[in-house]
């Protein structure tokens, strides 16, 4: 390998994302417009995922900072890369069928879905407020396009224009707050901008007070925490739903590693300024995504606000402010990226002879017409309302214990409340499902699963139900590891 | 001293002349014509100012592309002026406050400045050292390839992702819609462009293979 390949080793799985979109691009772009070829190139991308996910695997860990100390490759930065580049390989594994059936299978989804990857593995490293904007800039740039990629859809074209708008929006607020933290730091590397905030008094500083405010209403736009989350239903309604599973799991991951490395490594000088906002974002969220989600009846809207309270649970680990925090957070990320992904599978399943449906009554019986899809559901809605065995569970457990650590009891206590009564919603699906009747007739069965989405469930099922048993693997359960490895990822951020 | 600062008043007041000109200016065209002459004075005081390639940026992109940009508009569209104004003095008073507040918030920011240097507390603001003895062009050109290759790459990725999502999101192929085919068009050979059709003269008999093409065009 030449020298300056070598020197850039933190940044190669985001080089092979990039090389790869660029090349299936002039593929796609030079061959015939057929559906068999956008579905080769889908599996060459979930190829071109695959290999950046082995190279960042083998990568060796260090300090690695790259570009003046603006990009910063550590292991909290490959245990959140390696959570978005296998959600955003299952969302486009469960893309090309519902594509193909609902008429809007092209190869530019593909190349899309890995420059929005590149993006993000991008803002998981960004280590300065400049790759910071940028790299929000590519994924949702480019998420923008596959909210209105099923371009002939009303739906879909507004969901495409309400999220571009309010993410223009919460951009040029998120601009702002940089120019001022910019203006009172005279830095815009994190470390810099940290030994600034380090200095006695910075926590009265104004300027730097506003700055970051406005920097978090940025970012809380973008992991969709109350009260920026409006946008959060309508997009996840409208959009087709195989963006809809992208948009759950992988973008609000790599957000959240942003607003954790913003919060713990540039800002963690004035702690005390930040926690308060961050408590309130948790608990605005928690609430309103158990209380606003039992009123709905569209899955894909459950599920949004599901997303909205999950990230509010989430922000929990980081109001801890602490290693244990941090440690909860990525648990709970890569559990819920399991988990999410499960539940998207089943929604892109149901799908009658005339016609994709999207209402919970319509899971009505599901447990006697088919059986595999109804336990899985079951599954993951139990998982995700946090019953004890199962792989949820535990991302709520380490959050709320790392909050009774640094003392924030009453936080602790409204997280587990909200969790009781997201209980009730989730809990509801599964008697939809297994006790009220099914509408007879065949025009009301759904179609066959497909493999890909049978491939999925069965893999989520599997994560969700002994993940976290006491299962020896080679040394310990899967569990184990997940806690371990995000341990000492979440010890290298503080390092 | 003297020199740059008459070209200082020329170039101002040029600026704020034609700036005005642009509201006030009837043809819409001539409004926009005034507003590359405020262009172009600002790039003379960006000049005055020691920042040459700020000036050079504003006459290209603005002037080349945003301007021009604008003129297309405005002649391609059929905007009724008229009608635009008419709602002018409903408005007039909200514009006049916002534009008081924002003059008041400019005047007093200056005002403290002039007045009382040291108004703020030092060690709230800090700035960035600025080089010396380098012109800006040369000094953004050491470390646009260097020190800010990531974020420049980075940037033109982000213009890739616009372009393939214009494309994706607006280009249609419609089949009825003739286009030209220059390599089908250089592939043409007389047998397959040319039908000699023998027309009896005297009648207006049209043979039966020429009829036939009559009724398809």
């Amino acid at each position: 390998m030449p020298r300056y390949l070598v020197e850039l080793a933190p940044l190669h799985s985001e080089l092979i994302l990039i090389i790869g979109a660029m090349v299936l691009l002039l593929w796609g772009a030079f061959r015939p417009e057929t559906e068999r070829q956008a579905d080769i190139i889908s599996w060459a991308a979930i190829g071109v995922l695959a290999l950046a996910g082995i190279v960042l695997a083998r990568q060796p860990l260090g300090n690695n900072t790259l570009f003046d100390g603006s990009f910063r490759f550590d292991a909290f930065a490959r245990y959140v890369k390696m959570i978005v580049i296998i959600s955003s390989a299952g969302a486009l594994l469960l893309a090309p069928n519902d594509a193909r059936r609902g008429k809007y299978l092209k190869f530019e989804y593909a190349v899309l879905l890995l420059l929005a990857t590149a993006g993000m593995l991008m803002m998981i490293s960004a280590n300065d407020l400049i790759s910071l904007y940028l790299s929000l800039e590519l994924q949702s740039l480019a998420l923008y396009v596959l909210a209105a990629f099923k371009r002939d859809d009303v739906r879909s074209s507004e969901a495409g224009l309400k999220y571009f708008v309010l993410g223009a929006l919460s951009s040029g607020m998120l601009l702002y707050g940089a120019s001022l933290v910019y203006g009172f730091t005279g830095a815009t590397n994190f470390n810099d901008i940290a030994a600034v905030a380090l200095t006695k008094g910075a926590g009265q500083n104004i300027g730097l007070i506003f700055g970051l405010v406005f920097l978090m209403v940025g970012l809380a736009f973008k992991i969709s925490a109350v009260p920026f989350h409006m946008w959060t239903p309508d997009v996840y309604e409208g959009a087709p739903t195989p963006v809809t599973a992208l948009f759950a799991a992988a973008p609000k991951a790599a957000a959240f590693a942003l607003l954790t490395r913003v919060m713990i490594t540039a800002f963690g000088g004035i702690k005390p300024q930040w926690q308060q906002i961050i408590i309130f974002l948790s608990i605005a969220s928690m609430v309103l995504g158990a209380v606003a989600a039992i009123g709905q009846t569209n899955v894909k809207r459950l599920l949004a606000y599901s997303s909205i309270g999950n990230m509010g649970f989430v922000l929990v680990g980081l109001a801890a402010a602490s290693p244990e925090g941090i440690e909860g957070v990525l648990i709970y990320l890569a559990t819920y990226l399991v988990m999410t992904l499960g539940a998207f599978a089943v929604v892109l399943c149901m799908r009658r002879r005339s016609g994709p449906v999207e209402e919970i009554a319509d899971l009505a019986g599901l447990a006697t017409t088919n059986p595999g899809m109804a336990a899985t559901m079951a599954i993951m809605m139990f998982s995700l309302a946090g019953i004890p065995p199962l792989a949820g569970f535990w991302g709520k457990y380490y959050v709320f214990l790392a909050a009774v650590k640094a003392d924030l009891w009453p936080l602790a206590i409204i997280g587990v409340v909200a969790s009781v009564v997201g209980a009730f919603y989730y809990i509801r699906i599964v008697i939809v499902m297994y006790v009220n009747d099914a509408k007879s007739g065949a025009e009301n069965r759904f179609m066959r699963v497909p493999l890909r989405e049978s491939t999925v469930m069965a893999l989520a099922c599997l994560i969700t139900l002994l993940g976290f048993l006491p299962f020896p693997l080679r040394n310990g359960s899967l569990g184990d590891w997940i806690i371990a490895t995000a341990s000492a990822a979440a010890r290298s951020l503080f390092g | 001293m003297t020199l740059a600062a008459a070209f200082f008043y020329l170039f101002a007041a040029i600026t704020v002349a034609s700036a005005f000109k642009v509201i006030s200016a009837k043809n819409p065209v001539h409004a926009v014509l005034y507003l590359i002459l405020a262009f172009f004075n600002a790039a003379g005081l960006f000049v005055l100012l020691g920042a040459e390639f700020l000036a050079m940026i504003l006459v290209v992109v603005y002037v080349g592309a945003v301007a021009v940009l604008f003129l297309f508009v405005v002649m391609m569209l059929d905007v009724d002026f008229a009608q635009l104004r008419a709602g002018f003095m409903k408005n007039a008073t909200l514009g006049f406050t916002v534009g008081m507040i924002v003059l008041a918030e400019i005047v007093f920011f200056v005002a403290t400045q002039f007045l009382k240097p040291g108004a703020l507390p030092a060690g709230l603001v800090r700035a960035a050292p600025i080089p010396q003895g380098i012109t800006n062009t040369e000094a953004l050109g050491r470390v646009l390839y260097t020190k800010y290759v990531y974020f420049f790459q980075g940037a033109g990725l982000i213009l890739l992702v616009a372009m393939i999502g214009a494309i994706v999101l607006t280009l249609r192929h419609k089949p009825n819609v003739r286009r030209q085919n220059i390599s089908e068009q250089n592939a043409r050979t007389k047998s397959t462009a040319m039908d000699v059709i023998k027309v009896p003269s005297g009648g207006y008999n049209i043979p039966d293979k020429a009829a036939a093409k009559v009724a398809a065009e």
